[in-house]
């Protein structure tokens, strides 16, 4: 829902600068949309969901893509493996009883013999969990070669240069400047390695989805359900080591005694707030990552939009779109770094306070 | 709830939910066992072993300084004690001089009395041999006088000159 409104807010944006750049224009716009020459919304949702097949480019309406592995258990709880071209080869999206229900984003569905239609259990390996992996792999190249340098190297040995020196100095300034003083110096050793590897999965996940070709490009922190993981991870860490003192500030805080009893009034807000830190978590940087793909999305849409309408004022908006695209892709490499920043720095601080010291 | 129909995005998938879990706990797994700990490790023995540095040259620093003050102090020390040494080799100089010639001078002082001394012991035993041999003399003398017949005075007189001439020749 939340997105509809925001589509549709950015096409009022959209049209509000057309409008204002070229007045006369204005109706033209609408009617090009009405002909149904290109729907900005489908374009934007499409590109920013997750897919079966990992999608390269058109050229005269044939989709050039990647095919990837499809695992389903249908409702017999048979497994299915096969490749998502399958789809395709059939020519009406099916393949045996699964289908692609356009009506569910294109998700498979399952029709059954009684002729009702379910979703069966799809582990299938998608456009977005083969971007986890290649995040993964990075991850896992970086660090893992970089702990290599160390090896058989003594303390007097002098920091390293170069890459290993960057990585280095990248871990250890969200180490120092943010866990450390986030979290207190008492704890924060224990929470280190979860939170840099929040950080660099984030991080890393931001700046693969700026990258618009293949090894980057989906759409991964925009998506609930990775911020959902994320802040589910959060919640877990605060609550299952948060000490004594914080479960007695949630359940008894130090308020006066008529806001406790006999209507737990501070308590049940308390006890709200367990839930809301790490929603706002997930809210946050899924709302930040999926805007920020959304508005380039749309003002890549802009160039197509206002070439319909005619050259004369296709060509501008185009100079105008290139640099606003510009500005925005700046603004969302700075937007990756913040976002897993604040991602980071929020767990930290929340971790932090489920450890307050007791004090009289 | 499915009639709302969320875009995607925003739909509970369970097997992203699922790749999801298991990417991550690969990647925490590996990342947190082997990547981050070593990392984190050397920088902070490093950073132990520049403060340690430090200290150490601090502690140097101030050993130096305290041995230059102390070699100093010994270089002074030792001059005073060159100006002692030297101002005493010249005393004892002075000294032996005065008292070597305090002693020439006593030596030659004793000397001279010895001489003296001996000198008067000769004289003495000269004119002790002198009057004995007188003595004699004048025994023989007299001897020889009074054996010879002496006829004159003159001839008496010549006798005893003659004698006297003989025994004085003879001394």
């Amino acid at each position: 829902m939340k997105l509809n409104i925001l589509t549709h807010s950015l096409r009022i944006i959209v049209l509000g600068l057309l409008l204002c750049f070229f007045p006369s224009q204005g109706r033209c716009s609408e009617a090009a949309q009405e002909e149904g020459g290109i729907d900005v919304k489908e374009i934007v949702l499409g590109h920013l969901s997750d897919a079966y097949e990992w999608h390269i480019c058109s050229v005269n309406g044939h989709h050039v893509s990647i095919p990837l592995p499809v695992i389903v258990q249908n409702h017999d709880g048979e497994w299915f493996f096969f490749s998502s071209s399958e789809f395709h080869k059939s020519g009406d999206n099916t393949f045996g009883a699964f289908f692609l229900n356009q009506e569910q984003n294109g998700k498979i569905y399952e029709k059954l013999p009684d002729g009702t239609v379910e979703r069966p259990l799809d582990l299938s390996i998608t456009k977005d969990v083969v971007q986890i992996w290649i995040v993964v792999v990075l991850m896992l190249c970086i660090f893992l070669s970089t702990a290599k340098w160390y090896k058989k190297k003594t303390p007097d040995t002098p920091a390293p240069n170069g890459f290993v020196g960057l990585v280095e100095m990248f871990v250890m300034s969200i180490l120092d400047d943010l866990i450390k003083p986030s979290v207190g110096e008492k704890h924060y050793r224990k929470y280190a390695p979860f939170l840099l590897t929040a950080f660099f999965f984030i991080f890393i996940t931001n700046l693969l989805g700026l990258i618009p070709i293949f090894p980057g490009g989906a759409n991964i922190t925009g998506n609930i359900n990775i911020t959902f993981f994320l802040a589910i991870c959060t919640f877990l860490l605060i609550n299952l080591f948060g000490n004594k003192e914080y479960w007695k500030e949630i359940f008894w805080p130090p308020v006066p005694t008529w806001l406790k009893v006999p209507v737990p009034m501070m308590p049940v807000i308390e006890l709200f707030g367990i839930f809301t830190k790490p929603f706002a978590l997930m809210v946050r940087l899924f709302a930040n990552m999926m805007a920020g793909h959304a508005i380039i999305l749309s003002i890549t849409c802009i160039i197509f939009i206002t070439f319909q309408m005619g050259i004369g004022i296709g060509a501008p908006m185009t100079l105008a779109s290139l640099v606003m695209m510009i500005f925005m892709n700046a603004l969302e490499l700075l937007v990756a770094f913040i976002q897993a920043y604040v991602f980071t720095m929020l767990s930290a601080v929340f971790i932090g306070l489920a450890h307050p010291e007791h004090h009289e | 709830m499915q009639s709302i129909n969320l875009p995607s995005i925003l739909t509970p998938d369970a097997g992203l939910l699922f790749w999801m879990l298991l990417a991550f706990l690969v990647v925490f797994f590996f990342v947190a066992k082997f990547g981050f700990p070593v990392i984190i490790k050397m920088v902070e023995e490093r950073k132990n072993y520049i403060d340690e540095a430090l200290g150490k040259a601090r502690e140097a620093n101030e050993k130096l300084a305290d041995i230059q003050l102390e070699s100093e102090r010994m270089l002074n020390e030792t001059r005073n004690q060159q100006a002692e040494i030297l101002k005493q080799a010249k005393q004892s100089g002075e000294n032996i001089i005065q008292q070597a010639r305090e002693k020439a001078q006593n030596e030659s002082a004793a000397m001279m009395q010895e001489a003296k001394k001996q000198i008067e012991a000769e004289k003495e035993n000269a004119l002790r041999e002198i009057r004995q041999t007188v003595a004699d003399l004048s025994v023989i003398i007299a001897e020889k006088v009074v054996r010879q017949h002496l006829a004159d005075q003159t001839s008496q007189q010549q006798l005893i000159e003659k004698l006297l001439d003989e025994s004085l020749k003879e001394n």
